[in-house]
């Protein structure tokens, strides 16, 4: 264990408190979408329960008595003392969400108070109290009061063991042992166990001997004296051992009892013993139900991220070092035949399973992120006075966890423009024949080797006469230009273009969509929109299932050997010098199936020197932005594809134009990914002559 | 020889936290996660005492003491159920069900330590 154990302890209690916190919203929302499965609310109940529990360890009392008031209407529900319609759903999910807000600050060690959750303490109590308004009857657990203790206050009980041995002349004095327990049971809650273990056989037996014992266990808010005086008259005729349970409550009232020196307190030694009850009726039948649930419980264990990502580093250093390996034994001129190529060959398939073994153990479902949108859908619902309803498809689908951690704001966009410009205000629905509530629906897939998750609303559909105008309007396209309905939508992602008349405070954040898809293409994902009018539009991400490999095409120029993204390239060519036309001195644009395409020659981009092939004798490589832009990448020649492991410039040296990153080859020579989207974008800039044209090979 | 304690619970935090308390008190510690995990690992080992949570999936604290109670073999087996109720109700479930006896928590290491050494003998 290391230095601190309680800190450890404590990191795992608070990403615990994710994972319950995930339970708890995850379970309100199928109770507010009508499941009344009593899993479901026990599920809510216990994620609440375990977070007040660990508070507790941690002493964050604030958390404590605000989990446990939520609890509390909880149980409430559990116990179908309380039903669960819409007000008290709002109440809960609101509740759930302040809950996280305690548990986020704790963790930041920012101080928590009541104050921070007093308005919802009171409509819990108010719950609460009309219900026991509406119940004359007083309810079995009572409303907790503002500041509600863990355990509820009164006299403090205290437990006592008491052993009871009757002599011959307490029975001769017409004493009787009921009698005596009667009267103990009168102080308090008793349990009474008969020990007759002394008993002989029937022909040994004296009448007028005593052979029994007898073990109680009262608890008590009397004092020892109060005890004592019940034996007052038997004092010396029987053996009365008697002590407290100084802290440890059998059954009390919960409270810690002071430590008080008890009378007689012979600890050890049999008596001291707890009776063990006997054995319950037969809870055969709770437990075969209860065990047919359990055979779906997965297997997992638990490992600190940093090992898995130095496991990913490490897989990574051994796929470069088969890769050098293999080119090594290339180099020694050995057959593809022998012995060792043929092993190596295994290796490498080996290798690539591990890889793909290694990149599953960090895959999360997207769950995490979606968790936290219906939070986000409640606020901005609230705001904009919409009705919305999320409903999420694709939950489990998983994507490597680098990827995840970036997709919460993309995400968290393309949601607030679907309920802030996507969907109608209620008027407006009813008006169009709509039902009020709009409704946004987010999906996540897998779809050929990448993550889709798609935004999707049931409203107006892109005003698109609207989003021309303002892109004329702000010089982002020529009046007369023709643009398809698909490349009308997408000029949303334009910089300097906004659709919202006025800015309001939900979408108005200074963030355009442009933003947002600079920073999705900046993790080679895209975003794009389809609309369909009055019915919707659907906003599509599609990002990389990881950010540690890359599928890539090794090309090289001027002698440096170059990684491009095999995503990016559509197809490669050898350019005819006759469909090569020159825009201006350092511009030119290759003639391609009717249209024109910019060409870069990358040497030249990269200023890797004087590049002197001429364009005809280079290959050409037609590459695609993730903004949709197409250009043509001219470079000395194609060495192949392969798999490489991406390590960040940035981290490592600096931030360098064009490059996105940098691998390490089989020969162990560095090799630099060119980042294509920096490079095309680049054509469009000096190309701004010809917008026009270029504008409409955007889409 | 070192007394062994069977924690069952469900939240990692308590068991974590029961652990290091436990075996910084000497103690030879199992833990389960639910009550069906903890007749798991009763078919193998015979702790000296039960520490059981209530709240828990699949088989919660009760329906644990019970069937703990119903083996002939760990009827006698004391069972101390740790868990943040102060319900007087669940408490008498408890009891009806079997368990030697109750701790609310949070608790106190070295009370939960010195409750275990009392009902363990």
């Amino acid at each position: 264990m290391a230095a601190d154990p309680m800190a450890e302890i404590r990191e795992v209690f608070f990403q615990e408190c994710e994972e319950q916190l995930g339970e708890l919203e995850s379970g309100l929302l199928q109770m507010e979408n009508g499941s009344k499965d009593a899993e479901t609310v026990n599920a809510v109940f216990r994620a609440v329960h375990s977070i007040k529990g660990g508070a507790g360890i941690f002493a964050l009392d604030a958390l404590v008595r605000f989990a446990h008031v939520f609890e509390t209407t909880l149980d409430a529900i559990r116990g179908g003392r309380l039903a669960a319609d819409p007000p008290i759903m709002a109440l809960l999910l609101r509740a759930a969400d302040a809950l996280m807000d305690l548990v986020r600050a704790a963790r930041q060690g920012e101080p928590i108070s009541d104050t921070q959750t007093q308005d919802l303490v009171a409509e819990f109590n108010a719950l609460a109290a009309g219900k026991a308004a509406a119940h004359a009857k007083a309810e079995a657990k009572p409303a907790a009061p503002p500041p509600p203790p863990p355990a509820p206050s009164g006299p403090p009980k205290r437990s006592w063991v008491i052993r009871l041995t009757p002599k011959p002349p307490l029975y001769a004095k017409a004493n009787e042992t009921a009698l005596l327990l009667r009267e103990l049971s009168l102080l308090g809650e008793i349990e009474v166990e008969v020990d007759a273990s002394g008993l002989p056989d029937l022909a040994d037996i004296d009448p007028e001997a005593t052979y029994l014992s007898w073990n109680i266990v009262l608890s008590t808010d009397k004092d020892s004296a109060a005890i004592r005086g019940v034996f007052d008259f038997v004092e010396d005729d029987c053996d009365i051992e008697m002590f407290e349970q100084p802290d440890f409550s059998f059954f009390d009232g919960g409270s810690e009892p002071e430590a008080e020196a008890a009378p007689a307190a012979p600890a050890g030694g049999t008596e001291s013993n707890a009776p063990a009850p006997p054995a319950a009726p037969n809870p055969v039948e709770t437990m075969a139900a209860q065990a047919e649930n359990a055979s779906s419980v997965s297997q997992t264990i638990r490992v600190d991220l940093d090992r898995v990502d130095r496991m990913i580093d490490l897989v990574g250093e051994l796929v470069i070092t088969e890769a050098m390996l293999s080119q090594r034994v290339l180099e020694a001129g050995l057959a593809r035949t022998s012995a060792v190529a043929m092993a190596l060959e295994e290796l490498e398939a080996l290798t690539r399973e591990i890889q793909d073994s290694v990149m599953a153990i960090r895959a999360q479902p997207v769950r995490a992120v979606f968790q936290r949108m219906p939070r986000l859908v409640r606020e901005l619902a609230a705001h904009t006075g919409k009705q919305v309803r999320l409903v999420t498809e694709g939950e489990s689908t998983e994507v490597d966890k680098t990827v995840i951690e970036r997709i919460a704001d993309p995400l968290t966009h393309m949601i607030r423009n679907a309920i802030d410009h996507g969907l109608e205000s209620t008027e407006k629905r009813l008006a169009a024949g709509k039902s009020p509530e709009g409704q946004v629906r987010l999906t996540a897939l897998h779809r050929s080797g990448r993550i889709v998750i798609e935004v999707a609303d049931d409203g107006a559909g892109i005003n698109r006469a609207r989003v021309k105008q303002k892109a004329i309007e702000n010089g982002l396209i020529n009046p007369d230009a023709q643009l398809t309905d698909d490349e009308t939508d997408n000029l949303i992602f334009l910089p300097g273009f906004s659709t919202a008349s006025e800015i309001s405070d939900i979408s108005g954040r200074g963030v355009g969509m442009d933003v947002v898809r600079r920073s999705v293409q900046a993790m080679g994902g895209r975003i794009s929109i389809t609309s369909r009018p009055g019915l919707g539009s659907t906003f599509t991400l599609s990002l990389p299932l990881t950010l540690a490999v890359l599928d890539g095409m090794v090309v090289k120029t001027s002698d440096q050997t170059l990684i491009v993204p095999l995503a990016a390239v559509l197809e490669t060519l050898r350019p005819n010098m006759s469909d090569i036309h020159p825009l201006d001195n350092r511009t030119s644009v290759l003639a391609l199936r009717g249209g024109y395409v910019p060409m870069v020659d990358v040497a030249e981009a990269l200023e890797f020197g004087n590049h002197t092939t001429p364009p005809d004798q280079c290959v050409a490589l037609l590459v695609e932005s993730e903004g949709g832009n197409r250009a043509i990448l001219l470079v000395d020649e194609i060495q192949g594809q392969r798999q490489v492991v991406i390590k960040s410039i940035e981290a490592n040296y600096r931030a360098v134009y064009g490059i996105a990153a940098a691998t390490v080859m089989g020969d162990g020579h560095v090799a630099l990914i060119l980042d294509v989207d920096t490079i095309v974008s680049a054509t469009r800039d000096s190309g701004r002559t010809d917008f026009n044209r270029s504008i409409s090979q955007v889409f | 020889m070192a007394l062994t304690v069977l924690t069952v619970d469900d939240s990692r935090t308590m068991r974590d936290m029961l652990k290091h308390s436990l075996v910084a008190a000497g103690f030879r510690v199992l833990q389960a996660e639910d009550g069906l995990d903890g007749l798991e690992v009763l078919k193998t080992e015979k702790p000296d005492v039960v520490v059981t949570d209530i709240n828990m999936p699949r088989l919660d604290g009760f329906g644990f003491i019970e069937a703990v109670r119903s083996d002939a073999e760990r009827r006698t087996m004391p069972v101390l159920v740790l868990t943040t109720e102060a319900d007087p109700d669940k408490k008498s479930r408890a009891k009806a069900a079997g368990a030697t006896g109750w701790i609310v928590k949070p608790f106190d290491p070295v009370k939960l330590v010195d409750a275990i050494r009392r009902v363990a003998a």
